[in-house]
Protein backbone atom coordinates (compact mmCIF):
# COMPACT_ATOMS: atom_id res chain seq x y z
CA UNK A 1 0.00 0.00 0.00
CA UNK A 2 1.45 3.42 -0.78
CA UNK A 3 1.37 6.53 1.10
CA UNK A 4 -1.44 7.97 -1.65
CA UNK A 5 -3.67 4.95 -1.07
CA UNK A 6 -3.12 4.72 2.78
CA UNK A 7 -4.16 9.55 2.83
CA UNK A 8 -7.38 8.53 0.47
CA UNK A 9 -8.23 5.43 3.07
CA UNK A 10 -7.93 8.21 5.79
CA UNK A 11 -9.89 10.88 4.51
CA UNK A 12 -12.69 8.89 3.63
CA UNK A 13 -12.85 7.16 6.68
CA UNK A 14 -12.55 10.78 8.41
CA UNK A 15 -15.51 11.44 6.29
CA UNK A 16 -17.88 8.65 7.26
CA UNK A 17 -17.30 8.87 11.12
CA UNK A 18 -16.23 11.87 11.77
CA UNK A 19 -18.20 14.56 13.03
CA UNK A 20 -17.11 17.74 11.46
CA UNK A 21 -16.88 20.51 13.87
CA UNK A 22 -20.08 22.39 13.11
CA UNK A 23 -22.09 19.82 12.91
CA UNK A 24 -20.31 19.07 16.58
CA UNK A 25 -21.68 22.41 17.40
CA UNK A 26 -25.37 21.94 17.01
CA UNK A 27 -25.25 18.45 18.11
CA UNK A 28 -24.23 20.24 21.65
CA UNK A 29 -26.65 23.15 21.14
CA UNK A 30 -29.37 20.34 20.99
CA UNK A 31 -27.96 17.93 23.30
CA UNK A 32 -28.50 20.79 26.25
CA UNK A 33 -32.06 22.23 24.82
CA UNK A 34 -32.69 18.37 24.71
CA UNK A 35 -31.62 18.01 28.40
CA UNK A 36 -33.79 21.10 29.23
CA UNK A 37 -36.42 20.10 28.08
CA UNK A 38 -36.71 16.62 29.55
CA UNK A 39 -35.43 17.03 33.18
CA UNK A 40 -38.13 17.44 35.68
CA UNK A 41 -38.27 18.65 39.80
CA UNK A 42 -38.67 15.53 42.07
CA UNK A 43 -38.32 16.24 45.41
CA UNK A 44 -35.32 18.51 46.67
CA UNK A 45 -33.39 17.98 43.32
CA UNK A 46 -35.27 20.34 41.11
CA UNK A 47 -35.11 20.87 37.07
CA UNK A 48 -32.69 23.74 36.99
CA UNK A 49 -29.97 21.61 38.45
CA UNK A 50 -28.76 20.63 34.67
CA UNK A 51 -28.35 24.06 34.09
CA UNK A 52 -24.07 24.22 33.58
CA UNK A 53 -22.27 27.03 34.90
CA UNK A 54 -19.33 28.13 32.73
CA UNK A 55 -17.07 25.50 34.21
CA UNK A 56 -19.29 22.63 33.99
CA UNK A 57 -20.04 23.56 30.38
CA UNK A 58 -16.68 23.02 29.26
CA UNK A 59 -15.86 20.19 30.96
CA UNK A 60 -18.81 18.65 29.44
CA UNK A 61 -17.78 20.58 25.56
CA UNK A 62 -14.29 19.25 25.95
CA UNK A 63 -14.67 16.04 27.86
CA UNK A 64 -12.59 17.06 30.87
CA UNK A 65 -9.85 18.02 28.92
CA UNK A 66 -9.92 21.47 28.44
CA UNK A 67 -7.09 23.44 26.12
CA UNK A 68 -4.58 25.08 28.88
CA UNK A 69 -5.24 29.03 28.57
CA UNK A 70 -9.14 28.03 29.26
CA UNK A 71 -8.23 25.66 32.05
CA UNK A 72 -6.30 28.36 34.20
CA UNK A 73 -8.80 30.97 33.41
CA UNK A 74 -11.31 28.51 34.88
CA UNK A 75 -9.42 27.82 37.94
CA UNK A 76 -8.02 31.46 38.85
CA UNK A 77 -11.97 31.94 38.79
CA UNK A 78 -12.82 28.87 41.15
CA UNK A 79 -9.68 29.96 43.38
CA UNK A 80 -10.95 33.80 43.82
CA UNK A 81 -14.05 32.71 44.90
CA UNK A 82 -13.20 30.35 47.37
CA UNK A 83 -14.01 31.47 51.19
CA UNK A 84 -11.13 31.23 53.43
CA UNK A 85 -12.48 30.51 56.82
CA UNK A 86 -12.13 34.55 58.63
CA UNK A 87 -10.36 33.00 61.97
CA UNK A 88 -7.83 31.74 60.02
CA UNK A 89 -8.36 28.66 61.48
CA UNK A 90 -7.93 25.12 59.32
CA UNK A 91 -8.51 22.46 61.40
CA UNK A 92 -11.82 20.92 63.28
CA UNK A 93 -12.25 17.86 64.92
CA UNK A 94 -10.85 15.12 62.97
CA UNK A 95 -13.76 12.77 65.02
CA UNK A 96 -16.23 14.41 63.22
CA UNK A 97 -14.60 14.26 60.09
CA UNK A 98 -14.45 10.66 60.17
CA UNK A 99 -18.24 10.63 60.98
CA UNK A 100 -18.73 13.12 57.92
CA UNK A 101 -16.55 10.98 55.55
CA UNK A 102 -18.60 8.16 56.35
CA UNK A 103 -21.57 9.64 55.29
CA UNK A 104 -22.67 9.23 51.31
CA UNK A 105 -26.00 10.85 51.57
CA UNK A 106 -27.10 14.16 50.23
CA UNK A 107 -28.62 15.71 47.86
CA UNK A 108 -30.32 13.19 45.84
CA UNK A 109 -34.46 13.44 44.92
CA UNK A 110 -34.79 10.74 47.72
CA UNK A 111 -33.27 13.17 50.81
CA UNK A 112 -35.14 14.74 52.70
CA UNK A 113 -34.35 18.92 52.73
CA UNK A 114 -33.79 18.76 56.70
CA UNK A 115 -31.11 15.85 55.71
CA UNK A 116 -27.47 16.87 55.94
CA UNK A 117 -25.30 16.24 53.15
CA UNK A 118 -22.42 13.91 53.64
CA UNK A 119 -18.61 13.97 52.76
CA UNK A 120 -18.98 11.04 50.73
CA UNK A 121 -15.24 10.59 50.96
CA UNK A 122 -15.36 7.21 51.60
CA UNK A 123 -16.92 6.53 48.18
CA UNK A 124 -13.95 7.62 46.14
CA UNK A 125 -10.81 7.72 48.78
CA UNK A 126 -9.00 5.34 50.88
CA UNK A 127 -8.60 7.15 54.29
CA UNK A 128 -8.15 5.16 58.01
CA UNK A 129 -6.61 2.07 57.44
CA UNK A 130 -9.09 0.54 59.45
CA UNK A 131 -11.95 1.17 56.83
CA UNK A 132 -11.48 -1.25 54.16
CA UNK A 133 -14.74 -0.30 52.39
CA UNK A 134 -13.30 2.75 50.87
CA UNK A 135 -13.73 3.76 46.42
CA UNK A 136 -10.73 3.89 44.12
CA UNK A 137 -11.81 6.97 41.74
CA UNK A 138 -9.81 9.07 43.80
CA UNK A 139 -6.04 8.86 45.12
CA UNK A 140 -5.45 6.69 48.56
CA UNK A 141 -5.28 9.61 50.68
CA UNK A 142 -4.06 7.04 54.00
CA UNK A 143 -1.28 8.71 55.53
CA UNK A 144 -2.05 12.27 54.35
CA UNK A 145 -0.52 14.00 56.88
CA UNK A 146 2.04 11.50 58.12
CA UNK A 147 3.14 12.66 54.34
CA UNK A 148 3.03 15.78 53.98
CA UNK A 149 3.03 17.15 57.60
CA UNK A 150 0.41 19.75 58.98
CA UNK A 151 1.93 22.93 58.91
CA UNK A 152 -0.39 25.90 58.16
CA UNK A 153 0.71 25.78 54.23
CA UNK A 154 -0.36 22.05 53.77
CA UNK A 155 -3.77 23.01 56.24
CA UNK A 156 -4.62 25.76 53.54
CA UNK A 157 -3.87 23.42 50.86
CA UNK A 158 -6.15 20.72 52.12
CA UNK A 159 -8.91 23.12 52.83
CA UNK A 160 -8.75 24.44 49.85
CA UNK A 161 -8.67 21.31 47.64
CA UNK A 162 -12.20 20.13 50.28
CA UNK A 163 -13.65 23.81 49.66
CA UNK A 164 -12.93 23.61 45.65
CA UNK A 165 -10.80 20.58 43.82
CA UNK A 166 -11.62 22.97 40.79
CA UNK A 167 -9.57 25.66 41.56
CA UNK A 168 -6.37 23.29 41.53
CA UNK A 169 -7.91 20.83 38.39
CA UNK A 170 -10.89 22.39 36.54
CA UNK A 171 -12.38 19.11 35.63
CA UNK A 172 -11.64 17.55 38.53
CA UNK A 173 -14.06 14.63 39.44
CA UNK A 174 -14.74 15.75 43.06
CA UNK A 175 -17.36 17.60 43.99
CA UNK A 176 -16.58 21.71 45.04
CA UNK A 177 -18.09 20.75 48.66
CA UNK A 178 -17.58 24.70 49.80
CA UNK A 179 -18.50 26.11 46.40
CA UNK A 180 -21.63 24.79 45.99
CA UNK A 181 -22.98 25.17 49.53
CA UNK A 182 -22.37 21.20 50.32
CA UNK A 183 -20.58 21.21 53.79
CA UNK A 184 -20.27 24.21 55.82
CA UNK A 185 -17.17 25.64 56.64
CA UNK A 186 -17.02 23.93 60.23
CA UNK A 187 -17.39 20.49 58.59
CA UNK A 188 -14.80 21.15 55.99
CA UNK A 189 -12.10 22.33 59.54
CA UNK A 190 -13.52 18.72 60.23
CA UNK A 191 -12.39 17.25 56.85
CA UNK A 192 -8.99 18.95 57.20
CA UNK A 193 -8.79 17.58 60.74
CA UNK A 194 -8.91 14.07 58.93
CA UNK A 195 -7.02 14.31 57.00
CA UNK A 196 -3.55 16.35 58.81
CA UNK A 197 -4.50 15.49 62.77
CA UNK A 198 -1.69 13.35 63.71
CA UNK A 199 -4.35 11.40 66.08
CA UNK A 200 -6.91 10.91 63.18
CA UNK A 201 -6.40 7.34 61.97
CA UNK A 202 -5.70 8.55 58.79
CA UNK A 203 -2.07 8.99 60.13
CA UNK A 204 -2.31 6.20 62.69
CA UNK B 1 -42.72 -16.46 52.14
CA UNK B 2 -43.09 -15.33 48.56
CA UNK B 3 -40.67 -15.78 45.93
CA UNK B 4 -38.85 -12.98 46.15
CA UNK B 5 -38.47 -13.26 50.03
CA UNK B 6 -37.38 -16.77 49.41
CA UNK B 7 -34.42 -15.53 46.70
CA UNK B 8 -33.51 -12.50 49.22
CA UNK B 9 -32.83 -15.08 51.87
CA UNK B 10 -30.83 -17.34 49.79
CA UNK B 11 -28.96 -14.26 49.19
CA UNK B 12 -28.64 -13.81 52.26
CA UNK B 13 -27.10 -17.16 53.14
CA UNK B 14 -24.90 -16.96 49.73
CA UNK B 15 -23.54 -13.71 51.74
CA UNK B 16 -22.97 -14.75 54.92
CA UNK B 17 -21.44 -18.31 53.59
CA UNK B 18 -19.44 -16.48 51.39
CA UNK B 19 -18.45 -13.86 53.54
CA UNK B 20 -17.11 -16.77 56.16
CA UNK B 21 -14.79 -18.43 53.45
CA UNK B 22 -13.19 -15.04 52.28
CA UNK B 23 -13.11 -13.34 55.79
CA UNK B 24 -9.30 -13.94 55.87
CA UNK B 25 -9.21 -12.07 52.18
CA UNK B 26 -8.65 -8.01 52.98
CA UNK B 27 -11.09 -6.86 50.33
CA UNK B 28 -14.33 -9.36 48.98
CA UNK B 29 -16.29 -7.68 46.24
CA UNK B 30 -20.19 -7.15 45.89
CA UNK B 31 -19.01 -8.67 42.46
CA UNK B 32 -17.14 -11.63 43.85
CA UNK B 33 -20.44 -12.71 46.28
CA UNK B 34 -23.09 -12.03 43.80
CA UNK B 35 -21.11 -14.08 41.07
CA UNK B 36 -21.24 -16.71 43.88
CA UNK B 37 -25.27 -16.27 44.34
CA UNK B 38 -25.64 -16.57 40.52
CA UNK B 39 -23.78 -20.10 40.67
CA UNK B 40 -25.83 -20.96 42.94
CA UNK B 41 -29.17 -20.58 41.36
CA UNK B 42 -27.71 -20.76 37.67
CA UNK B 43 -30.53 -22.64 37.26
CA UNK B 44 -33.26 -20.00 37.66
CA UNK B 45 -33.99 -16.66 37.68
CA UNK B 46 -36.77 -14.77 39.93
CA UNK B 47 -36.70 -12.63 37.17
CA UNK B 48 -38.56 -15.66 35.18
CA UNK B 49 -41.76 -14.28 37.00
CA UNK B 50 -41.96 -11.34 35.86
CA UNK B 51 -40.91 -12.24 32.23
CA UNK B 52 -44.31 -14.91 32.10
CA UNK B 53 -46.68 -11.87 33.58
CA UNK B 54 -45.38 -9.79 30.63
CA UNK B 55 -45.88 -12.19 28.41
CA UNK B 56 -49.57 -12.94 29.70
CA UNK B 57 -49.56 -8.96 29.57
CA UNK B 58 -48.48 -8.76 25.64
CA UNK B 59 -51.23 -11.96 24.98
CA UNK B 60 -54.37 -10.53 26.68
CA UNK B 61 -57.02 -8.22 25.60
CA UNK B 62 -56.54 -4.77 27.36
CA UNK B 63 -57.75 -0.93 26.92
CA UNK B 64 -60.54 0.77 25.54
CA UNK B 65 -59.35 -1.04 22.26
CA UNK B 66 -59.93 -4.60 24.34
CA UNK B 67 -56.83 -5.52 21.95
CA UNK B 68 -53.82 -7.64 22.69
CA UNK B 69 -50.21 -6.44 21.65
CA UNK B 70 -49.35 -9.05 19.44
CA UNK B 71 -49.87 -6.88 16.04
CA UNK B 72 -46.88 -4.30 18.20
CA UNK B 73 -44.08 -3.61 15.63
CA UNK B 74 -41.21 -3.49 17.57
CA UNK B 75 -38.82 -3.37 14.86
CA UNK B 76 -38.98 -6.62 12.81
CA UNK B 77 -42.48 -6.66 11.84
CA UNK B 78 -45.49 -6.46 13.54
CA UNK B 79 -46.25 -9.32 16.18
CA UNK B 80 -42.17 -10.11 15.92
CA UNK B 81 -40.70 -10.18 19.52
CA UNK B 82 -37.87 -12.42 19.23
CA UNK B 83 -34.58 -11.09 18.31
CA UNK B 84 -36.46 -7.99 18.52
CA UNK B 85 -34.25 -6.32 21.61
CA UNK B 86 -31.45 -6.97 20.29
CA UNK B 87 -31.89 -4.29 17.83
CA UNK B 88 -33.10 -1.46 19.85
CA UNK B 89 -33.30 1.36 19.95
CA UNK B 90 -33.91 2.38 16.48
CA UNK B 91 -35.58 4.83 14.22
CA UNK B 92 -39.23 4.04 13.63
CA UNK B 93 -40.93 5.28 10.18
CA UNK B 94 -44.39 5.47 11.47
CA UNK B 95 -43.53 7.61 14.74
CA UNK B 96 -40.65 9.29 12.78
CA UNK B 97 -38.26 8.77 15.99
CA UNK B 98 -35.86 6.94 17.16
CA UNK B 99 -36.96 4.92 20.35
CA UNK B 100 -35.98 2.40 22.82
CA UNK B 101 -38.29 -0.85 23.80
CA UNK B 102 -40.36 1.38 26.78
CA UNK B 103 -40.68 4.34 24.35
CA UNK B 104 -41.84 1.64 21.34
CA UNK B 105 -44.21 -0.44 23.63
CA UNK B 106 -45.78 3.30 24.97
CA UNK B 107 -46.71 3.93 21.15
CA UNK B 108 -48.18 0.07 20.87
CA UNK B 109 -50.05 0.64 23.87
CA UNK B 110 -51.65 3.99 23.07
CA UNK B 111 -52.54 2.92 19.39
CA UNK B 112 -53.30 -0.87 19.60
CA UNK B 113 -54.67 -0.52 23.26
CA UNK B 114 -56.25 2.88 23.52
CA UNK B 115 -54.04 3.42 26.85
CA UNK B 116 -53.15 7.41 27.74
CA UNK B 117 -49.63 7.73 27.47
CA UNK B 118 -49.91 9.68 30.68
CA UNK B 119 -51.52 7.22 32.92
CA UNK B 120 -48.78 4.46 31.45
CA UNK B 121 -45.72 7.11 32.43
CA UNK B 122 -47.12 8.21 35.61
CA UNK B 123 -46.17 4.88 37.44
CA UNK B 124 -43.58 2.97 35.22
CA UNK B 125 -41.71 1.22 37.50
CA UNK B 126 -42.12 -1.45 39.84
CA UNK B 127 -42.68 -0.85 44.04
CA UNK B 128 -43.05 -3.61 46.10
CA UNK B 129 -46.79 -2.67 46.28
CA UNK B 130 -47.39 -2.82 42.52
CA UNK B 131 -46.37 -4.56 39.62
CA UNK B 132 -45.68 -2.29 36.35
CA UNK B 133 -47.08 -3.31 33.64
CA UNK B 134 -44.80 -1.21 30.92
CA UNK B 135 -42.13 -3.07 33.08
CA UNK B 136 -43.04 -6.95 32.71
CA UNK B 137 -43.60 -6.14 29.23
CA UNK B 138 -40.09 -4.79 28.96
CA UNK B 139 -38.54 -8.45 30.98
CA UNK B 140 -40.91 -10.38 28.42
CA UNK B 141 -39.46 -9.01 25.31
CA UNK B 142 -35.98 -8.68 25.95
CA UNK B 143 -36.13 -12.23 27.33
CA UNK B 144 -37.06 -13.10 23.64
CA UNK B 145 -33.77 -11.74 22.40
CA UNK B 146 -31.39 -14.01 25.23
CA UNK B 147 -28.59 -15.40 23.22
CA UNK B 148 -28.92 -13.09 20.17
CA UNK B 149 -26.19 -11.05 19.37
CA UNK B 150 -26.62 -7.27 20.23
CA UNK B 151 -27.00 -5.55 16.65
CA UNK B 152 -28.23 -1.90 16.95
CA UNK B 153 -28.18 -0.12 13.43
CA UNK B 154 -26.73 3.77 13.33
CA UNK B 155 -27.19 3.53 9.75
CA UNK B 156 -30.60 6.15 9.77
CA UNK B 157 -28.85 9.89 10.24
CA UNK B 158 -31.90 10.27 13.12
CA UNK B 159 -30.10 6.78 14.38
CA UNK B 160 -26.11 8.22 14.45
CA UNK B 161 -28.26 11.56 15.51
CA UNK B 162 -29.43 9.97 18.85
CA UNK B 163 -26.50 8.32 19.27
CA UNK B 164 -23.86 11.54 19.09
CA UNK B 165 -26.89 13.19 21.62
CA UNK B 166 -26.42 10.48 23.99
CA UNK B 167 -23.02 10.18 23.91
CA UNK B 168 -22.92 14.21 24.97
CA UNK B 169 -25.78 13.19 27.70
CA UNK B 170 -23.13 10.86 28.71
CA UNK B 171 -20.49 13.31 29.43
CA UNK B 172 -22.67 16.39 30.48
CA UNK B 173 -21.77 17.64 33.97
CA UNK B 174 -24.00 19.47 35.97
CA UNK B 175 -26.17 19.58 39.03
CA UNK B 176 -24.64 20.48 43.05
CA UNK B 177 -21.95 17.54 42.43
CA UNK B 178 -20.53 18.03 38.84
CA UNK B 179 -20.88 14.55 38.08
CA UNK B 180 -21.65 12.64 34.85
CA UNK B 181 -22.52 9.62 33.58
CA UNK B 182 -18.70 9.30 33.03
CA UNK B 183 -17.17 10.37 36.30
CA UNK B 184 -17.65 7.12 37.93
CA UNK B 185 -18.37 5.24 34.20
CA UNK B 186 -15.25 6.40 32.18
CA UNK B 187 -12.41 4.42 34.01
CA UNK B 188 -11.84 1.21 33.77
CA UNK B 189 -11.03 -0.85 37.28
CA UNK B 190 -12.62 1.50 40.03
CA UNK B 191 -14.99 1.36 42.56
CA UNK B 192 -17.31 3.39 44.76
CA UNK B 193 -17.18 1.87 47.95
CA UNK B 194 -16.90 -1.99 47.25
CA UNK B 195 -18.91 -1.90 43.97
CA UNK B 196 -17.04 -1.81 41.07
CA UNK B 197 -18.07 0.21 38.42
CA UNK B 198 -18.02 -0.69 34.45
CA UNK B 199 -16.11 1.66 32.22
CA UNK B 200 -19.08 2.16 29.64
CA UNK B 201 -17.48 4.20 27.23
CA UNK B 202 -13.59 2.87 26.33
CA UNK B 203 -13.94 -0.46 27.54
CA UNK B 204 -15.32 -2.26 25.23
CA UNK B 205 -15.98 -6.16 27.31
CA UNK B 206 -17.65 -4.15 30.34
CA UNK B 207 -19.75 -1.88 27.83
CA UNK B 208 -20.86 -5.02 26.28
CA UNK B 209 -21.32 -7.23 29.86
CA UNK B 210 -23.44 -4.21 32.03
CA UNK B 211 -25.56 -3.54 28.78
CA UNK B 212 -26.54 -7.42 28.42
CA UNK B 213 -27.18 -7.77 31.90
CA UNK B 214 -30.20 -5.40 32.07
CA UNK B 215 -32.88 -5.29 32.37
CA UNK B 216 -32.19 -7.46 36.08
CA UNK B 217 -33.58 -8.92 39.31
CA UNK B 218 -32.43 -6.94 41.75
CA UNK B 219 -31.84 -9.15 44.84
CA UNK B 220 -31.49 -6.11 47.77
CA UNK B 221 -35.32 -4.78 46.37
CA UNK B 222 -36.60 -8.08 44.96
CA UNK B 223 -38.04 -6.45 42.02
CA UNK B 224 -36.89 -6.64 38.49
CA UNK B 225 -36.08 -3.87 37.00
CA UNK B 226 -35.96 -2.31 33.69
CA UNK B 227 -33.15 -0.54 31.70
CA UNK B 228 -35.19 2.97 32.11
CA UNK B 229 -35.14 2.08 35.39
CA UNK B 230 -31.32 2.02 35.70
CA UNK B 231 -30.98 5.53 34.09
CA UNK B 232 -33.32 6.98 36.91
CA UNK B 233 -31.66 5.74 39.29
CA UNK B 234 -28.28 6.74 38.03
CA UNK B 235 -29.30 9.92 37.83
CA UNK B 236 -30.59 10.38 41.02
CA UNK B 237 -27.20 9.42 42.17
CA UNK B 238 -25.57 11.84 40.25
CA UNK B 239 -27.80 14.39 41.91
CA UNK B 240 -29.14 15.25 38.74
CA UNK B 241 -33.48 15.73 38.65
CA UNK B 242 -35.67 12.93 37.01
CA UNK B 243 -35.58 12.10 33.13
CA UNK B 244 -38.35 11.89 32.61
CA UNK B 245 -39.75 8.22 31.30
CA UNK B 246 -38.40 7.10 27.95
CA UNK B 247 -37.82 10.41 26.74
CA UNK B 248 -35.55 11.20 23.87
CA UNK B 249 -32.83 12.07 26.83
CA UNK B 250 -33.38 8.80 27.89
CA UNK B 251 -33.63 6.82 24.73
CA UNK B 252 -30.30 8.56 23.05
CA UNK B 253 -28.09 8.26 26.34
CA UNK B 254 -29.93 4.14 25.99
CA UNK B 255 -28.58 4.43 22.04
CA UNK B 256 -25.46 5.12 23.30
CA UNK B 257 -24.76 2.31 25.41
CA UNK B 258 -26.63 0.28 23.36
CA UNK B 259 -23.74 0.43 20.32
CA UNK B 260 -21.24 0.32 22.43
CA UNK B 261 -22.34 -3.49 23.68
CA UNK B 262 -22.73 -4.24 19.95
CA UNK B 263 -21.20 -7.86 18.84
CA UNK B 264 -21.93 -9.16 22.29
CA UNK B 265 -24.44 -11.86 23.03
CA UNK B 266 -27.98 -10.55 25.17
CA UNK B 267 -28.01 -12.17 28.20
CA UNK B 268 -31.03 -10.80 30.36
CA UNK B 269 -32.88 -10.12 32.07
CA UNK B 270 -29.85 -10.57 34.76
CA UNK B 271 -29.70 -10.70 38.49
CA UNK B 272 -27.78 -8.18 40.47
CA UNK B 273 -27.14 -7.39 44.17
Amino acid sequence: MNAKQIIGMVVAASFAAAILPAQAASLDAKTTDIIKRDFRDKGIAKASRVNQDELQAACSKYVDKVPTKLKHKLEAEQEKAVKWPADGKYMGDWKAGEKLAQSGRGMTWSDKPEDAAGGNCYNCHQLSSTEIAYGTIGPSLLNFGKIRGNTEEVQRYAYGRIYNAKAYNACANMPRFGHMGILSEAQIKDLVALLLDPESPVNK
Amino acid sequence: MNTSNVNKAILMLALAASCTVQAAENETTDSDRIAAYREMISDGNPAEFDEMRGEELWKTAAGPNQATLEKCDLGKGPGVVKGAYAELPRYFKDTGKVQDLESRLLTCMTTLQGLKEEDISAKPFASEKKASDISSLTTYVVGQSKGIKMAVSVKHPKEKEAYEIGKRIFNYRAGPYDFACSTCHATSGVRIRMQDLPNLSSNKKDAQSAYTSWPAYRVSQGLTRSFQWRLNDCFRQQRFPEPKFASEATVALTMFLAVSANGAKYDGPGLKR
